[in-house]
């Protein structure tokens, strides 16, 4: 199958882009003391973490190798694979619908639920239902879903949005979180404390009856092995094994890039996603299931929304390798200062600086391929070597071709970099140009510039402009020389 | 060995001390110099703002200024990276067979400071005296593009006088970005504040790094400060004597 020339994405619904460019909604985050604190701690304990049990292994740098590879061939063949794997879940009992974006999803969900007549869901933490909205659409048909991942409940319950692809309340410190629970749980005990597990024990109290009465469970996947037909869920606190095995409906969301060919590629991403996430040899809770055991209903979701259009740009299909873990979240210098929710997807960070443009079309989400220094720190830590800087560098110039299609004017910053090219590309303009830097002397003592060189100076002093270009200085020393 | 020097557009314009220092460290190891004056600017910041194809004409400019050459060294990292880096891959882009010959071949004869004098001279002892109080900040692209590891640092280790000391979360990006410090002013602005904590914790008088970009935004923090404390390039260090 080939993906080229297909219309790029054109999606309805989703939470994958903000209403405020980043660099506005990053002006108030970097503002917010407490937010900065949360995440500055939080990142670096995870990041030490990871740090520490990958330099464990001796073959990490093959192991990674080897999920890029397996990614990419998943890729290349992804029609033959999704056939397969749609072929094996049908065959055990299971049963696979296609959504082209988030509102044939959303609705594909809703129809399966209400046609049980539940009117209460339990969820498994998911960022494919995060993605589409799924908790809101269900809403709106009167289906009440219970996110059943402490961080997610502490999400939901402060009504409240997920700032980290694993650590959705990252945002949230122990005594915020104690007010949520105080303010939203009705049975909680009101002498609560801010103890980490106290903590965990009100919101297992508060779930614990959803479990047992709920009816159907949503979960997204990890993984899903077309050869078998084996969905895999990997978490840490074994409440999405309570869900994934309780009702009697389990309806699954996947994007269609989480497969893997065979289930002995399992081997390879079950070591590579617990140390790059958590920061763990191995996660606590790992659940597979095939089709559907007797009594129970399978549903599996296929979701696009916009992945066979980033597929079809060849320098920008290798973020569809991503395993969620997060481990570029936690290194990168801008996300520790912005947060989450300045990125206005459901995927923050690095990736979804690459991923979320390419999801909605770089027209939806302008400024996050410029969200980045391009300092590398994620490419580094990725466990399926996704080149994110690089990436970035290539989003950028769709950013700028997109402009370019839709203004017939150049803008300022147009403008600008094609007179720079103009006199760089020649040596005696550029000569020229030099001579001019010179006589604008004073440049230290500026103050008033106008945009973008204004935010220069709102922080930095410019530098002294030298006396001479090296070059000036260069073609003296040399006529010296040869008197 | 005929070796050019890569002034870098900045250095050229702005830091011409950093460029005058590499000439001199080089020719004080017997080295000849020799500065092509067709050469311009790499195209870097055209092509990380998503101009590519008005980096073009640059890219093309840089390969016949440098064609001829058996090293090329610039006091950048980042410039080099550009060249090693960026150049093949803008030239593939458009297609031209011959401009994506000659990037390559200048990309492999290209050096940053620190590599070409440990790489390629086999030197660290430079023979330089510097007595300061020293903090090194190694910038993104030097370690994570060129993986020069610890050159600089054993350079910088062998200088008479200097009084080195480690930075502390030295690895984590100063918040310059090129056209992020623009685009992005207050997170380029929230990470320069941590880097200039870390540098003022080490008590240091002078913060070094082996990119004038990164010293130009760390130095503009420092002196809208008013602590008292520099940024001085590498290539200045190592050519002091
Ligand atoms: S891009 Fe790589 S590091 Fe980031 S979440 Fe995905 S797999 Fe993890």
């Amino acid at each position: 199958m080939t993906f080229l020339g297909m219309p790029a994405a054109s999606l309805t619904g989703g939470n994958l882009d903000g209403e405020q460019p980043f660099p506005e909604a990053a002006r108030l985050s970097v503002g917010n003391a407490q937010l900065r604190r949360n995440l500055g701690a939080a990142t670096h304990t995870i990041r030490g973490k990871r740090a520490a049990v990958v330099s464990e292994l001796p073959d990490w740098q093959e192991l990674r190798a080897a999920g890029a590879a397996i990614k990419d061939d998943v890729l290349a063949n992804l029609e033959r694979y999704l056939l397969q794997l749609e072929q094996q879940v049908t065959a055990r009992g299971g049963t696979v619908h296609w959504a082209r974006d988030a509102q044939e999803a959303n609705r594909i969900v809703t129809d399966l639920v209400k046609a049980t007549g539940a009117s209460e869901v339990v969820k498994v933490k998911s960022m494919a239902t995060q993605e589409i909205g799924l908790n809101e659409a269900l809403e709106q048909a009167g289906i009440e879903a219970f996110e059943t991942d402490l961080a997610e409940l502490i999400v939901q319950l402060g009504h409240d949005k997920p700032s980290h692809i694993l650590v959705p309340a990252i945002h949230r410190n122990r005594s915020e979180i104690r007010e949520i629970f105080l303010r939203e749980m009705p049975d909680v005990d009101p002498a609560l404390t801010d103890v980490p597990a106290a903590l965990a024990e009100a919101a297992r109290g508060h779930l614990r009856r959803k479990f047992l009465t709920a009816e159907v469970a949503i979960s997204g996947a990890n993984f899903a092995v077309a050869e078998t037909g084996t969905l895999a869920v990997v978490e840490s606190e074994g409440n999405g094994r309570m869900c994934l095995t309780l009702p009697k409906t389990l309806i699954t969301v996947m994007g269609i890039e989480k497969l893997v060919p065979t289930w002995r590629d399992l081997e390879v991403f079950l070591q590579l996603l617990p140390r790059s996430s958590t920061g763990e040899r191995m996660n606590p809770y790992t659940s597979m299931w095939t089709g559907a055991v007797e009594g129970q209903q399978f549903h599996l979701v296929l979701l696009d929304n916009g992945r066979t259009a980033t597929l079809a740009d060849p320098q920008g299909r290798s973020a569809l390798r991503c395993i969620r873990c997060s481990a570029c979240l936690n290194v990168c210098p801008v996300y520790e200062r912005a947060g989450g929710h300045a990125y206005g997807s459901v995927y923050p960070g690095p990736i979804g600086a690459v991923l979320s443009p390419q999801l909605t079309g770089v027209d939806r989400n302008p400024s996050l391929p410029y969200a980045s220094t391009l300092c590398g720190a994620c490419y580094d830590v990725c466990p399926v070597a996704i080149d994110i800087p690089s990436m970035l560098v290539h989003l950028r110039a769709r950013v700028v071709d997109d402009k370019r299609e839709q203004h017939r004017l150049p803008s300022p910053e147009q403008a600008a970099m094609a007179a720079a090219s103009w006199t760089m590309r020649d040596s005696r303009r550029w000569t020229r140009a030099l001579r001019a830097v010179r006589l604008s002397k004073p440049l230290r003592g500026w103050r008033l510039l106008p945009p973008p060189l204004s935010s220069w100076i709102s922080s930095r002093d410019l530098p002294a402009a030298p006396a001479q270009s090296f070059r000036d200085w260069w073609t003296e020393r040399e006529k010296s020389r040869d008197e | 060995m005929r070796v050019a020097l890569f002034i870098t557009c900045l250095a050229d314009g702005l830091y011409p001390d950093v460029a005058k220092a590499t000439v001199g460290l080089l020719e004080r190891l017997g080295h000849e110099v020799e500065v092509p004056l067709q050469q311009s600017c790499c195209g870097q910041m055209h092509i990380n703002t998503g101009y590519p194809r008005e980096a073009v004409p640059l890219i093309r400019n840089h390969v016949d200024a440098f064609a001829g050459y058996d090293a090329i060294v610039a006091p950048s990292a980042s410039c080099t990276a550009s060249i090693r880096h960026q150049h093949g891959e803008v030239a593939s882009s458009i297609g031209d067979a011959s401009l994506i010959a000659s990037t390559a071949e200048i990309a492999a004869r290209t050096y940053e400071l620190s590599e070409f004098l440990t790489d390629v001279l086999e030197v660290t002892d430079v023979g330089a005296y510097y007595p300061h109080r020293v903090t090194y900040h190694p910038t993104c692209h030097s370690l994570r593009l060129l993986r020069v590891g610890d050159r600089p640092l054993q350079l910088l280790r062998q200088v008479r006088g200097i009084d080195l000391v480690e930075l502390p979360d030295a690895e984590s990006c100063c918040g310059f970005g090129g056209t992020f410090a623009l685009k992005n002013p207050d997170v380029s602005t929230a990470m320069l504040a941590d880097k200039m904590q870390n540098v003022l914790q080490t008590r240091a008088e002078v913060c070094a790094a082996g990119d004038s970009s990164c010293l130009m935004h760390i130095g503009g923090g420092l002196s809208r400060l008013k602590v008292g404390v520099r940024t001085v390039h590498l290539a200045e260090i190592l050519a002091s004597t």
